[in-house]
């Protein structure tokens, strides 16, 4: 499904990603985890070609990404994308969040684009804040409903950069329980973060990034169990231990 | 000190004042703001664009317009738009547009290059992220422009765009150099006909002042509501 082949970035003569490979398969629930820093949200956003990448290629569904003739708003819309910042649009309601994109980009009817939306909402269990504005939902509840937005596109696969690190402690759970009813319906899933409870429960690999670099792809019991390289086992000593 | 004032003469001459002078004043402020609005967030998504030849344009433009005295252009624009008109259209002789017109375009090209830096600024103040997730759901340029950027941008800078349109409303009385029966025109014309010229300016004076407050508790007023919640 998702295909990234020795891919490179610089800003300037910083190397920000360098020689990076990785794949995701149909149905397939990848998570990408490293220190701050490595590279791992840079290369997330590579590909929905969100950031450019000067070398390499990156293939979704056989297109290809990097590509100058790539229609990438036609590619985006099949790729549903979590930020870190929920990203909700602040001056649209909760249903026209869900809504704008479906009728705009997809062409679907008024009617049909909001009786998928607020089953979206049913389904993270925010029916009754259809009506509200972003602002007037918790951190973890906005999340739920950017979730429920690029869901609503009826994407290929998802793509979450860091869904939990804006979030306060209490937060996390509630989105991370979307994502795993998510990942064991069987949605191709890329996921960053540092959730490592998350990457146990559903992940079938884990991607390992340090300084651009990917150092070590192998299957999650593999990679929580004995991790090959030094830096890997040092991630996890300190993130295991805290 | 006002018993030899005729303050009557106010009176008398208060629906040439209103209805031609006002309305006069009135209507260039509202299309001159609207069409301000239109061209400067034209030029505000030029210079945005990351396109140099565009992003230069549009820089010229709005320096160009703020480093000249408005007076000089309404003066020029009114003589220099009919032969622009008649080079345009190869007529034989200049195009009249009439001083209405002519000022409407002066007012609107000049008012752009201020709306413009607003706009612009508007527009830098949505975060970045707002743009990633609107191109993250598929939206092209002009879709998340429309329907993200742009509809916040505007209600960020409503109350400074109000407060232009304020004083545009004062500087409307700059078409006076045209003999046009603006408000303060009218006002004018009344105070020489009839020898009464304190009167007629305090009262042009006093109306102005009066209006412009009043807009101004107004802005303030809806500040409160058009603001986003975040």
């Amino acid at each position: 499904m998702i295909t990234i082949r020795d891919v490179s970035k610089w800003y300037g003569s910083f190397a920000v990603l360098s020689h990076c490979s990785a794949d995701v398969a149909k149905g397939e629930v990848v998570v990408v985890c490293g220190p701050s820093g490595s590279g791992k949200s840079t290369l997330i956003k590579c590909v929905n070609g969100l950031e450019p990448f000067q070398k390499g290629t990156i293939d979704v569904d056989g297109v290809s990404v990097g590509d100058p003739k790539t229609d990438l708003p036609k590619l985006r819309a099949r790729l549903g994308m979590v930020f870190q910042h929920f990203e909700l649009f602040p001056h649209l309601t909760v249903t026209d969040n869900l809504v704008l994109a479906q009728t705009k980009v997809l062409g679907r009817g008024k009617d049909e684009s909001i009786d998928k939306g607020m089953r979206l909402l049913e389904r993270v269990g925010l029916r009754e804040h259809a009506r509200k504005y972003p602002g007037e939902l918790s951190g973890g509840q906005q999340q739920r409903v950017a979730i429920a937005r690029a869901l609503a596109m009826d994407p290929i696969a998802m793509l979450f950069d860091e869904p939990t690190s804006a979030l306060d402690p209490e937060m996390i759970k509630e989105v991370l329980d979307v994502m795993v009813a998510l990942a064991k319906e069987g949605m191709t899933m890329m996921v960053v973060t540092h959730e490592m409870g998350f990457a146990r429960q559903v992940a079938r690999r884990v991607v390992f990034m340090d300084k651009g670099e990917i150092v070590e792809d192998a299957p999650t019991a593999d990679f929580f169990g004995k991790p090959r390289s030094e830096r890997a086992q040092h991630f996890l000593s300190k993130i295991l231990h805290n | 000190m006002f018993s030899n004032f005729d303050f009557d003469v106010i009176i008398r001459s208060l629906p040439y004042l209103f209805y031609d002078g006002m309305t006069f004043t009135v209507t260039l402020t509202i299309l001159a703001t609207g069409g301000g609005i239109l061209l400067g967030t034209v030029l505000a998504l030029m210079r945005l664009s990351g396109f140099t030849p565009l992003a230069l344009f549009a820089a010229a433009y709005v320096n160009l317009m703020r480093s000249v005295p408005f007076v000089l252009m309404i003066f020029w624009f009114y003589f220099l738009v009919p032969y622009i008109g008649q080079w345009i259209t190869g007529a034989a002789r200049p195009i009249q547009v009439g001083a209405f017109v002519s000022s409407l375009i002066t007012f609107t090209l000049f008012e752009a290059a201020y709306f413009s830096e607003i706009m612009r600024a508007g527009i830098q103040s949505i975060p970045r992220g707002q743009v990633a997730a609107a191109q993250a759901l598929g939206m092209t340029y002009p879709q998340t422009m429309g329907y993200i950027v742009l509809p916040q941008a505007f209600r960020n800078m409503i109350p400074i765009l109000l407060t232009q349109t304020i004083i545009l409303f004062q500087d409307t009385s700059l078409v006076y150099v045209l003999s046009i029966t603006d408000f303060l025109g009218a006002a004018s014309k009344v105070a020489q006909r009839d020898g009464r010229l304190v009167e007629m300016y305090l009262f042009a004076a006093l109306v102005y002042f009066a209006i412009s407050l009043a807009a101004s508790q107004g802005v303030r007023l809806l500040q409160q509501r058009v603001a986003i919640i975040r």
